[in-house]
């Protein structure tokens, strides 16, 4: 069992969450560009960190919300394991509470699935100044409702999440990074056919031009694949851009994340470079078109302004008007007052 | 008849005229989709829980989305609580009727809609079962992978709502991970959509929320579930031991090497005994315990993994390691973990089964103290687990016609929860909360959790008509049941080491 030196400030925190807000709650600072902007007295998080507990044999890691992912992931990879929805982190101060909250995964997720699915519990600071246990450290447990996996993307609009227990898992023994020359949508169509067997594959990102592929898994079935598919070698490490946004593509004054389903039409968007074997497409521009969101719904999906501001302020797509009736109705439940992050989502949320 | 509803205690509605209840709903079905007379209610008094029973006033069979929302309209207007049930092999009591409830039973929401073997998607209605799915995608060399040991019956409605989970969970996750969207009802009537056939969906991630809920948020109307490829090759090994402890530390070593097996199940003596006797599976009958792991992938991987994990199971005390020598025997192995429950029903006229999960690394200790709680009980208990996850299922065998017996088995029962519990485990890893360990929840839960919960059930179903008296205790309920509340110091089994 592991843990790492930290500070609890669990009760300085509720001394100033039970002064009231509204309050605009804070991390490392590194993804401070998501999100709309919230009016609020800051409240900081950093210093509430550290590996509350680590044993590799349960695949299981708890930490407070402050504590570095970088640290998190350093750990790990001393027991030979790993964050397998692989959170981009946009520097060394980025933090566990920051990743849960905006709720990204890396390239690894259309094969491993996301960040929610590797939550297992957290703790929830509520409007009281008291801490909420939801989920817990084991993989299978249904007894209550499962808000833990509604605090991941939930942009900290219910509250503090003092600590989270994720499950982690084994580092693949071996990883190639390949590379294709391949027009986009015939990069996809071939991507989504071999996603349909059991081969190793961890990631597939079209930069506009080329397709990357990566393969995980055991020696043999990773090389048995390699031969089957061919391509290029290239560096491992042309994953790290991908993983953490560093790559030339995501480098545009205007940046849209577009979320599609894999399979479907990309019309208006086949031009994009690609993550996730084409199911979220980098648009970027100079300037924002908030038509984006018309055409993303049309084609079944749905755009978030990842960098850029739009006329009317809002960031993310539009919800059905029952849905965004029920996102109002599940915040006030958790924070009836609203003084957690108000509108870090939706304006009026 | 076991722990009746009490108004005082879980809900406080006015009484509904089942009469003027009929009458609305009359002209919502065609007659033989609502049954009305005793003999026709019957079927449907209880669940998978039989000892739990109660009547509805009322079952209605919608057959569409309007009239699912006609009659939901109709309960909310009425101040009626409505029940929803699919397949009703929920273990938990999560079917039982509220008494003079509505039960809306989704039986006739059975139709496969879609399949997209490019998207490997299904496109479902919620009273489709969990096996006809797979059976529905095998020619396309797909699967879907949650699977509920009763899944040749359970309906993936009943999975949405419980969350179920299964053998292959620890490698293929639970149904929540293997959604992509639900549509559901809301009490007022109103259709929604959860979830996108993208990868993920704007807004808060209210489908995961609605996955598990058992019930008490929304009617689920249509679900779009993932499909797994089918792996290339799949074998499994029988590891035996002749001490339990040594065979769960075996677990513990699995995982820590780095391995993800498909399935990692663990049976003790009295289990797999029954199970042998049942199924003639080939298990070593003097073993203490018994391990089955599944391992699959590419050829080469699995045929590599089966060389480190049996070397691994031999270090760790394994007395025999066995590799299934074909297809026919890997089934025999299965079906004798798969009838293990029905296999302890033939040696105790009753069992009770229980559904805790606790970290793995506590399962020598719990199993020495279930052996204490059963002596200190005077009940037999077998145990079967879904060891890689932690999941255990204690069978309590007891005869219901010997005086006090079923009370000791649901004392001993209580006492097994609130020990996974203490080492940090949950009660219900699978099978639900429902009506059965309404009262357990207040020793996992605090007032303040259990607040937020009512919120949260509050901000769907405003006027807590959906599947009253199930999953979430009121605080009246802790108040008189939860004296065993760990929040305040009052740890049960306080000698157990904590993690």
């Amino acid at each position: 069992m592991h843990t790492s030196p930290g500070s609890d400030l669990t009760e300085a925190i509720a001394e100033r969450v039970r002064a009231g807000g509204p309050l605009r709650l804070e991390g490392g600072g590194t993804r401070a560009f998501y999100g709309r902007p919230v009016q609020g007295e800051a409240l900081s998080l950093a210093g509430h960190r550290g590996v509350v507990d680590y044993d590799p044999s349960e695949l299981v890691i708890t930490a407070r919300c402050g504590t570095p992912v970088a640290e998190i992931e350093a750990l790990l990879a001393g027991e030979n394991q790993m964050l397998a929805f692989e959170p981009p982190v946009f520097g060394v101060a980025g933090t566990l509470g920051g990743a849960v909250a905006t709720g990204m995964s890396g390239p690894r997720r259309p094969f491993v699935g996301p960040l929610r699915d590797y939550v297992l519990g957290a703790r929830l600071m509520n409007p009281q100044g008291e801490v909420l246990r939801f989920g817990g450290t084991v993989f299978k447990n249904v007894a209550g409702f499962d808000a833990f996996r509604l605090m991941a993307g939930s942009l900290g609009c219910f509250g503090p999440i003092l600590e989270v227990s994720l499950r982690v898992t084994p580092r693949p023994r071996v990883e190639r990074a390949l590379v294709f020359e391949m027009v986009g949508e015939a990069a996809r169509t071939w991507v989504t056919g071999l996603m349909g067997r059991p081969l190793p594959l961890s990631g597939a990102f079209h930069d506009g031009a080329r397709l990357h592929l990566r393969l995980s898994g055991g020696e043999a079935g990773v090389a048995a694949t390699k031969a089957e598919l061919g391509g290029e070698d290239e560096a491992l490490e042309t994953w790290d851009a991908i993983r953490h946004m560093t790559h030339p593509v995501f480098g545009a004054p205007v940046l849209w994340r577009v979320s599609l389903p894999p399979t479907g039409s990309a019309e208006g968007f086949a031009t994009t470079a690609w993550d996730w074997a084409g199911g979220q497409r980098w648009l970027t521009a100079d300037a924002v078109d908030p038509g984006v969101w018309e055409r993303a719904a049309q084609l079944g999906g749905h755009a978030t302004l990842f960098r850029g501001q739009a006329p009317n302020g809002e960031v993310f797509q539009p919800l059905a008007p029952g849905v965004f009736n029920l996102h109002r109705r599940v915040k006030a439940a958790l924070d009836p007052a609203g003084i957690f992050n108000p509108s870090a989502m939706y304006g009026g949320l | 008849m076991l722990d009746q509803f009490d108004a005082r205690l879980d809900a406080d509605f006015p009484p509904v005229d089942p009469v003027r209840l009929i009458a609305a709903l009359k002209p919502l079905l065609p007659p033989e989709n609502l049954k009305t007379q005793a003999e026709a209610l019957r079927p449907y008094e209880t669940d998978g829980l039989a000892a739990y029973r109660s009547l509805p006033a009322v079952v209605a069979l919608p057959e569409t989305v309007e009239q699912v929302q006609a009659i939901l309209r109709v309960c909310w207007e009425l101040g009626a609580p409505v029940v929803a049930r699919g397949a009703g092999t929920g273990l938990s009591g999560g079917a039982l009727p509220y008494p003079g409830c509505v039960l809306l039973s989704l039986a006739k929401f059975s139709a496969i809609l879609e399949i997209d073997a490019l998207a490997r998607t299904a496109r479902v209605q919620p009273g489709v079962r969990n096996l006809a799915i797979s059976e529905a995608v095998a020619h396309l060399g797909l699967f879907y992978a949650p699977d509920p040991s009763s899944q040749i019956a359970c309906s993936i409605g009943g999975n949405v709502a419980e969350n179920a989970g299964g053998v292959h969970c620890l490698k293929y996750g639970l149904t929540v991970h293997n959604l992509l969207k639900l549509e559901m009802v809301t009490l007022e009537g109103e259709v929604l959509h959860l979830g996108s056939d993208a990868y993920d969906a704007p807004g808060f991630d209210l489908m995961a929320l609605m996955t598990g809920s058992e019930g008490l948020l929304g009617i689920v109307t249509e679900i779009t579930v993932k499909l797994t490829p089918l792996p290339e090759t799949t074998q499994v090994l029988l590891a035996a031991f002749d001490d339990v402890a040594v065979a769960a530390q075996a677990v513990a070593e699995i995982i820590a090497e780095g391995v993800i097996p498909a399935g990692l199940e663990m049976m003790d003596g009295p289990a797999l005994r029954a199970a042998e006797d049942f199924a003639l599976a080939g298990y070593p009958k003097n073993a203490a315990a018994i391990l089955l792991c599944e391992l699959d992938g590419a050829a080469p991987d699995v045929a590599e993994e089966i060389a480190r994990v049996s070397a691994l199971l031999s270090s760790c005390g394994a007395t025999e390691v066995r590799l299934a020598r074909d297809e026919d025997e890997r089934k025999r192995f299965w079906a004798g973990r798969k009838g293990a429950f029905p296999a302890v029903g033939r040696i105790a006229p009753d069992y009770y089964c229980m559904d805790g999960t606790i970290p793995r690394r506590a399962l020598p200790n719990v199993l020495t103290e279930i052996t204490r709680l059963s002596e200190v009980h005077g009940l037999a208990v077998a145990n079967v687990f879904h060891a890689g996850d932690g999941n255990l299922h204690p069978l309590i065998l007891y005869d219901a016609a010997k005086e006090g017996d079923q009370d000791a088995a649901e004392a001993l029962g209580g006492a097994i929860l609130e020990l996974c519990v203490s080492v940090g485990g949950t009660i219900t890893g699978e099978h639900g909360v429902g009506r059965e360990k309404i009262n357990q929840m207040c020793v996992q839960f605090s007032g303040s959790e259990i607040d937020a919960f009512h919120a949260l059930k509050a901000a769907f179903d405003p006027k807590g008509l959906l599947n009253p008296g199930k999953a979430i205790p009121t605080l009246a309920r802790c108040a008189e049941f939860g004296g065993m509340h760990i929040h305040h110091g009052e740890l049960p089994f306080a000698h157990l080491p904590r993690f």
